[in-house]
């Protein structure tokens, strides 16, 4: 069915193809470290290879009951449910920083359990719903 | 169905059906734009600024719907020489570099009030900037080189490049950590967003898609003539 000229192009693609996407696959995996944006607390804690004097970010869920308030400075704890990494910042936070939602800080590590954070990302997750569905739920 | 995309057939396309089409285009926008601004309820932590959802979605739906279109016609069109083939990406092209960037700039309008930046290297954010930055390198190569089989292959390798970039863009919020947001609408389980917002989102889908058929008749039935006239010429 498939003409002479035809069967050698399609070979010849499928193994271009192939090479193309094991090239990206390794190019990917060593990239890695600079792909994710930003590492859990668990992973901060288990990597002995973190950077204390380099910028990094952690990110995870603000901690229920954790804000604390002083003038313009503001301490919280970011968890990921396993470990927990405390977090101080001095600034304006974005609108929808809140407890118990996610939130990426960018900043240095003080030591594994303390974080200086000189920016604040708030993260929404994927649920979408009014206000009144979140409240019948809620209930 | 397919013979309708042959060139000759286009060449008979009347301004009658992009008419017809337009006017549909236009009540459907019209009612998803009533639907995602009046009728649809704000977030429930992102209050109004959800609304950009209606557009930031579709668009990326569709740039990434065009390049893979241009993605598996480029191996086809490589493999069996086909003609028309290349017209048809050839058309389709500017569309998603339109709506790739329309994406990437409503979602950095998004992104400020919701995460606090405008602009962040995170995986899902910078593959997106690479398909635009790929959809510029496929319309420029057809743009500067005049002879057709030279342009026809160096734009298919770079639309078949590509296509490894569209499973990056999608599983990217899943395979790495991401300062966006994973699909809320994913084939395997039912959407998370709530059907008041999901049916403005579908409208405005619909719509902006009809928009894209309108705009790529009219182009391919361009390029097709323009084909044919440089035919003759030689």
């Amino acid at each position: 069915m498939l003409s002479k000229k035809v069967k050698p192009r399609i070979f010849f693609l499928f193994i271009l193809l192939i090479s193309i996407a094991i090239l990206i696959f390794i190019i990917l995996k060593s990239l890695e470290k600079n792909v994710v944006y930003f590492f859990s607390p668990t992973e901060i804690y288990s990597n002995d290879n973190i950077s204390f004097d380099e910028k990094i970010r952690v990110g995870g869920l603000v901690k229920k009951n954790s804000i604390e308030k002083n003038n313009t400075t503001i301490n919280f704890v970011i968890t990921d449910l396993k470990k927990e990494i405390i977090v101080s910042y001095t600034g304006l936070v974005p609108n929808l920083f809140a407890e118990g939602k996610g939130v990426v800080a960018e900043g240095k590590l003080e030591d594994k359990k303390y974080f200086i954070a000189d920016k604040i990302l708030a993260k929404h997750d994927e649920n979408y719903m009014p206000p009144e569905v979140k409240k019948a739920l809620d209930n | 169905m397919l013979k309708n995309f042959f060139p000759n057939k286009i060449l008979s396309l009347q301004n009658k059906t992009i008419n017809i089409l337009v006017v549909f285009l236009l009540i459907v926008l019209i009612i998803g734009i009533l639907y995602s601004f009046f009728l649809s309820p704000p977030d429930y932590v992102q209050g109004n600024s959800v609304r950009i959802m209606y557009v930031h979605v579709p668009s990326s739906f569709i740039s990434l719907g065009c390049f893979t279109f241009l993605g598996i016609a480029s191996i086809i069109s490589l493999i069996f020489k086909i003609k028309f083939l290349p017209l048809i990406s050839k058309s389709l092209a500017p569309i998603g570099c339109i709506f790739s960037l329309i994406s990437i700039v409503t979602g950095s309008l998004w992104g400020k009030p919701t995460w606090g930046v405008w602009w962040a290297w995170d995986a899902r954010l910078t593959s997106m900037l690479i398909l635009f930055i790929f959809y510029l390198a496929y319309i420029c190569t057809w743009k500067f080189i005049d002879d057709y089989e030279k342009a026809n292959k160096i734009s298919s390798s770079i639309a078949i490049i590509g296509l490894f970039n569209l499973p990056i863009i999608k599983y990217s919020v899943d395979w790495w950590s991401t300062l966006h947001q994973p699909s809320s609408i994913t084939l395997t389980s039912s959407p998370t967003i709530h059907y008041t917002m999901l049916i403005p989102l579908l409208v405005m889908l619909l719509g902006m898609t009809i928009y894209s058929i309108i705009v790529f008749l009219i182009r391919y039935k361009i390029e097709v003539l323009k084909f044919k006239i440089n035919k003759k010429k030689n």
